[in-house]
């Protein structure tokens, strides 16, 4: 019976449940508040369905906290209350060998009756899995019942004919709205907690100081964890795109804000708002296969020139520029789109003023409307700053993997990110300095990134109320 | 101001020339300036079109390949072992069809005392797991068992990159005709050409080929007479000395033509070998090489041949995942976005959320992977791999976006629907979901659309929560291991072999293929609903 | 620095010296004006004179601001705005593709509804115009020009320790004020104000109103107004406007006490507007 339990796929089973008690709940509700009413709904405080309502409310809402519950934390207990039972020879094998033999055993228990091995501890170990799974659910689904049940017992006892069940659901949809406005609150504590906690772990085994201002970087092998070369890396590349990227963003925002035809615009706007919408990994496949051998055979034209050195530039196959001028094509419709939002906050009445005054269209751009839009100008760069900070696939791609600080924008860097997800493809353990590194590193990706938004976001703010 | 320049003949008080030349001055400022507006677009948009030639230029190739035909006998002792006719016995006899397929090849072309290199140059025109369709065929049509038929298999990538031009440069010059020849097969044979006719082309497109080369390394070539071909051990001006390379093992005929081809590179510096090329030569003389659309790339799951490689599985992946993300995302972002824009009291805690929402917007969507990793795997333990996973780190990822157009859509609505909703005895709530939601849909529908499209591209986050495993089956649900098209294209941007270049770009464009369908649809939505009040 | 310049300003004054009295400053014959398909001026023709106030009142949306804006080529910054007709300034068609609309605005100043000092210093709001215009030599020379734009304006005494205070940082009228001077700067002859005063309270009105009587003195000045009251304190001509067309122009006492028009009549009486 557990056994069979453990094996079903219950979740499809339990929303049909809970489906069909919140409907017969409904039900319940409304035939119960046209009793009571005896015939003229009207003396009713609040309409029948919002009887039903209710009571379907108060009957699934403690049933789906148990199962939500179960179904965050019911399989890790199983796999504890498992790991405890295993041999000692097993358990000593450490966190990760254990996990990865758990993993084993719950792949197996899925495959369903009879699969065994001919591993007696092993299958016996799926059967116990199998069990205690069934065991979980079988407890959790009580639960549920028992919750739905006393939810509906003392909903059900509230109705009558002045019972203001309308302001009640509606209560229950406000908390409901408010718990997923509260989702994006979880989902920021979340990264925090866990790139804090995470990072906390990896300097206890490494110093902060020797991370923070170390230039060697051996990470793959754990020997070194320097991250200057990385942040280099990183300011070099972020540097490099918004040199691309500042320039083309703001002179193209500014033309198709000040000059360009209402016709030519709307042509060209959704042409720039195209380079936005194309996936990441694409521009990284355009850095790797074009963008980069183009900077390579210019690097070594450089090195071939009399005048030059011909180790002038390292000319490697991936590198700095390649990622750079591509990451900062993608940037510029980020640049130009939030500019040309800045630029025509500014007033018209101060272009007018500058216009009356004998100003030429460019006098007037320059030294009136960019003045009044620098705040907002900044602020938008500083986004993209950020934006290039945090990229990633570009990076990985066409970058490079060589921790090193060369000022030579043709040789290969590598950045935060690349590191990151250098260190946490594959199959990893959770417990060591490497993984845990990509965590620290995670953190300072995160604190950076938001120092520049929080700061351009307020700007912008203050600058909308300015204008406003 | 577009103003021509001021004419002096007609100059009123306005103009003397000294503002004139003042004038001129700030006029040509005024023109510079312009002119960096529309260099900066330019660039932008030559950008844009630089990206899509590349890759559209590189995915042609991918969308064709080319197939080897072979008319033959389904033996029923090579193909179905033991007398079955159980189809799944068939269907998985793939080294049974390939011996079958490589002893045809190998009667065709190699005799009894072949080397081991010779043959397994041969077998490398196509790769063992390129018979999986004609054996999956065959299992569906049993009684195709002992009947003669034909058969195709895709060329090996090299092959089939050769054959499109790729590999190495080449150039095929025709020398006329043999005026006549001595040697024999065995020892090297001598042929001179018709009078006439001389060697000068062939001398002279190998010596360009030199002239670009980086190395040293001489150029090949190849001769082709009648159904045999030769690799050139020199030439004088009307006579070239040949040895057998493939082919007929008879020794050429006066009369017959004459053709040459020259290979830019060295054998050792190709990934195709001389003899195969001499056998694709062949082969196509046969025509026995055709060009076929490559529906693998759309039926197969990923392969470590790229010639076998595909998308389906990646596909599927993608929308399984993406169910997951729309079904966190849409209705919580929606839902997020109601309380914030119609409900929330102001105070700090809504202020908090709201700040809290701008900045998670603009969070690195890398740090999500990091979340996905530590919370979703490491403390609910959950599997890695699989499109669940994925779908919640995708969802919590663009629920910052949704959450931001759905707030926009609703403040849209004017004020004036809401009071007339109340002014008739509506609740609040009423009056929200009643009124102004319906009223905010398009615009919330067309922000999702666009939420899920940016959903779509997404890699980095996923690469850390271990979708990039190699998946070679068609996921069946949200927990099986699965890969998602962003991160298939990742990784065969990486394989080795040349053949991947023109794959991924094939893949990148199925994914745009989808991404221009959402914000067309998008698009599409807003045209048809937008609503100015 | 061209001083050639001042010799250029200076002719055109000499010029208006010689025959001073009931001079055409600027004279508009058959002034239509679209806006896209739209017409929004009918066939106006009128000479505004030199050393006067010219009025402009009607309804709103009679297209006075508009005819105002067609003095100084405003319109052209406007995409769809298409302006016909011939507006003689000193001899010349100021539409004429010839003339720059550049230069012409440095002699045919503006003043507008809303006080829009640049997010500049108050020193650096009245020094724009000469810069770009080249009018100064130097620092002291600036200094010279910018002080005595704010005396003309008569803001001086209240901002002379604060130059470099941003303009924004005044009250409502002193913007105004700073506005005015900033016009006043480079120069003009005209100088255009589109009610200067509708976003004042009445003590600044009545600070900016007393500006304008004296600054009549130099410059030919048209003002855009809602207020019958303020047309009939501060000019000399006024133009009623309905619809597009003009109604009647004529002496502002005339206007006021006799029209001939019975719109105007209606107007200056409330019965519209």
């Amino acid at each position: 019976m557990l056994e069979t339990f453990g094996h079903l796929p219950v979740s499809w089973l339990l929303f049909a449940v809970l489906a069909a008690a919140g409907f017969v709940a409904f039900f319940i509700g409304r035939t119960s508040a046209v009793a009571t009413a005896q015939g003229s709904t009207a003396r009713l405080n609040s309409q029948p369905n919002y009887h039903g309502y209710f009571l379907a409310m108060a009957t699934i809402a403690p049933a789906a906290v148990i199962l939500i519950l179960y179904s965050l934390f019911g399989e890790s207990m199983v796999r504890s209350q498992l790991a405890s039972e295993l041999p000692q020879r097993i358990r000593d094998l450490g966190t990760m060998e254990m996990g990865q033999y758990i993993d084993r055993i719950a792949e197996n228990s899925q495959r369903g009756p009879g699969s065994t091995t001919g591993n007696a501890l092993f299958d016996a170990a799926t059967g116990r899995y199998t069990s205690l799974l069934g065991l979980s659910r079988i407890i959790a689904i009580g639960l549920a019942l028992f919750g739905a049940g006393v939810g509906f017992f003392f909903a059900r006892r509230r109705l009558s004919v002045n019972f203001r069940a309308r302001a009640r659901v509606e209560d229950g949809i406000k908390l409901m709205l408010f718990l997923c406005a509260a989702i994006a609150i979880l989902t920021t504590l979340g990264i925090v907690a866990s790139l804090f906690f995470e990072a906390l772990r990896f300097f206890a085994r490494v110093p902060v100081l020797s991370f923070i201002f170390g230039t060697e970087w051996n990470a793959q092998t754990g020997a070194d964890f320097g991250a200057i070369p990385l942040f280099f890396g990183t300011f070099m590349i972020a540097f490099l795109a918004m040199l691309v990227a500042a320039p083309i963003g703001l002179l193209s925002a500014i033309y198709l804000s000040e000059y360009a035809s209402p016709r030519f615009r709307s042509i060209v706007k959704p042409i720039l708002e195209l380079l936005a919408g194309i996936p990441t990994v694409v521009y990284g496949f355009f850095a790797l296969q074009f963008v980069a051998p183009l900077v390579r055979s210019f690097a070594v034209w450089v090195n071939s020139l009399p005048f030059t050195p011909d180790t002038l530039l390292a000319a490697q196959p991936t590198s700095a520029l390649a990622a750079g001028l591509v990451m900062g094509i993608m940037i510029i419709p980020f640049v130009s789109s939030l500019s040309d939002d800045v630029i025509n906050a500014v007033p018209q009445t101060l272009r007018d003023g500058a216009y009356a005054m004998g100003a030429t269209k460019s006098e007037t751009v320059k030294q009136v409307v960019m003045p009044a839009a620098l705040p907002g100008v900044i602020a938008a760069l500083l986004l993209a700053v950020s934006r290039a900070i945090g990229e990633t696939m570009i990076v990985v791609m066409a970058a490079g993997q060589r921790a090193q600080i060369s000022p030579d924008p043709t040789s290969d860097l590598t950045t935060i990110t690349v590191q990151i997800v250098a260190l946490l493809t594959g199959d990893t353990e959770f417990d060591s300095a490497k993984t845990l590194s990509a965590f620290a590193l995670g953190f300072v990706l995160f604190i950076v990134t938001l120092l520049f938004n929080l700061i351009a976001l307020r700007v912008v703010q203050k600058y909308r109320e300015k204008y406003e | 101001m577009n103003s021509p320049a001021p004419n002096p003949e007609t100059k009123g008080t306005f103009v003397t020339d000294a503002a004139l030349k003042r004038l001129k001055k700030r006029h040509a400022a005024e023109t510079r300036f312009k002119f960096y507006g529309q260099f900066a677009i330019a660039i932008a948009v030559l950008a844009l079109i630089a990206l899509l030639v590349s890759i559209i230029s590189q995915a042609s190739s991918a969308f064709q390949r080319n197939m080897l035909v072979f008319d033959i006998t389904l033996n029923a002792e090579d193909v179905a072992p033991n007398g079955t006719d159980d189809p799944d016995a068939i269907a998985r006899n793939v080294s049974g069809f390939n011996l079958l397929l490589q002893d045809s090849l190998r009667d065709q072309f190699l005799p009894e005392d072949a080397d081991a290199s010779e043959t397994r140059q041969l077998f490398g025109l196509f790769t063992r797991l390129a018979v999986l369709p004609v054996a999956k065929k065959t299992a569906a049509h049993v009684d195709m068992v002992g009947t003669q038929q034909t058969v195709s298999v895709a060329l090996a990538d090299d092959i089939d990159l050769y054959l499109k031009g790729g590999v190495t440069e080449r150039k095929s010059i025709d020398l006329g005709q043999v005026a006549s020849a001595r040697g024999a097969i065995g020892d090297g044979i001598y042929v001179s050409l018709a009078p006439g006719t001389d060697t000068s082309a062939l001398a002279e497109a190998i010596g360009g080929f030199q002239e670009q080369s980086l190395d040293d390394s001489a150029p090949t070539t190849l001769i082709g007479i009648g159904n045999t071909w030769y690799s050139v051990t020199g030439f004088s001006s009307n006579e070239i000395a040949l040895a057998y390379l493939a082919g007929a093992r008879v020794a050429p005929d006066p009369s017959q033509g004459i053709r040459a081809l020259v290979l830019a590179q060295a054998e050792a510096n190709r990934t195709v070998s001389d003899r195969q090329i001499a056998w694709t030569m062949l082969l196509k003389d046969e025509g026995r090489i055709r060009k076929a659309f490559n529906s693998t790339l759309f039926t197969n799951a990923d392969s470590t041949y790229p010639e076998l490689a595909g998308t389906a599985a990646a596909i599927v992946g993608s929308l399984l995942t993406m169910l997951v993300t729309a079904l966190l995302a849409i209705p919580v972002g929606i839902f997020a976005a109601v309380y914030l824009e119609e409900f929330a009291p102001k105070n700090r805690m809504t202020d908090l959320i709201e700040v809290n929402i701008n900045n998670l917007a603009a969070v690195p969507s890398i740090v999500f992977g990091l979340l996905g990793a530590a919370v979703f795997i490491n403390f609910f333990g959950m599997p890695r791999s699989v499109p669940l996973v994925g779908g919640l780190v995708l969802g919590l990822l663009v629920l910052p976006t949704v959450i931001i157009a759905s707030r926009a859509a609703l403040k849209s609505v004017p004020p004036s629907i809401r009071t007339a909703a109340l002014g008739v005895g509506a609740s609040k709530t009423q009056s929200v979901f009643h009124h102004v939601l319906p009223l905010a849909a398009p615009g919330i529908l067309t922000g999702s659309i666009i939420g899920m499209a940016r959903a779509l591209g997404e890699t980095a986050p996923l690469l850390l929560i271990g979708m990039v495993a190699f998946v070679a089956e068609v996921p069946d649900g949200p927990t099986d291991e699965s890969t998602v098209l962003p991160v298939l294209i990742y990784k065969w941007s990486t394989g080795a072999e040349r053949a991947w270049e023109p794959q991924t770009a094939a893949a990148i464009i199925v994914l745009l293929v989808f991404l221009v369908l959402m914000n067309l649809i998008a698009i599409i939505l807003r045209r048809r609903f937008e609503r100015r009040w | 620095m061209d001083g050639n310049v001042e010799d250029f300003v200076e002719t055109a004054r000499n010029k208006q010296a010689l025959n001073m009295a009931e001079m055409t400053k600027v004279d508009c014959r058959h002034i239509d004006v679209f806006y896209d398909e739209k017409q929004a001026i009918y066939d106006i023709s009128m000479e505004i004179q030199d050393r006067a106030v010219t009025a402009f009142i009607g309804p709103s949306g009679c297209g006075k601001s508009t005819f105002l804006r067609c003095i100084n080529r405003m319109n052209d910054t406007i995409e769809s705005a298409s302006v016909k007709g011939q507006i003689i300034m000193d001899g010349a068609d100021i539409n004429d593709p010839s003339i720059d609309p550049v230069l012409l605005r440095s002699r045919v100043g503006m003043v507008f509804q809303k006080p829009n000092p640049f997010p500049k210093s108050i020193y650096d709001n009245i020094a724009y115009g000469p810069r770009i215009h080249g009018l100064a030599a130097g620092k002291s020379e600036l200094d010279e020009i910018v002080e005595s734009s704010l005396r003309k304006a008569g803001l001086w005494e209240e901002v002379k320790d604060r130059l470099a205070a941003p303009g924004t940082s005044l009250s409502g009228g002193q913007q105004q004020r700073l506005c005015i001077a900033r016009a006043i700067a480079v120069s003009p002859e005209v100088i255009l104000m589109d009610e200067p005063c509708s976003a004042l309270d009445p003590i600044a009105t009545a600070r900016i109103e007393e500006l304008i009587d004296e600054l009549r003195e130099r410059y030919c000045i048209v003002i855009v107004t809602h207020s019958m009251q303020q047309a009939a304190r501060v000019s000399q001509r006024t133009a009623f406007f309905h619809l597009g067309k003009l109604v009647e122009y004529g002496d502002t006492e005339r206007i006021f006490t006799n029209p001939e028009d019975s719109r105007t009549q209606d107007y200056i009486t409330g019965r519209f507007g």
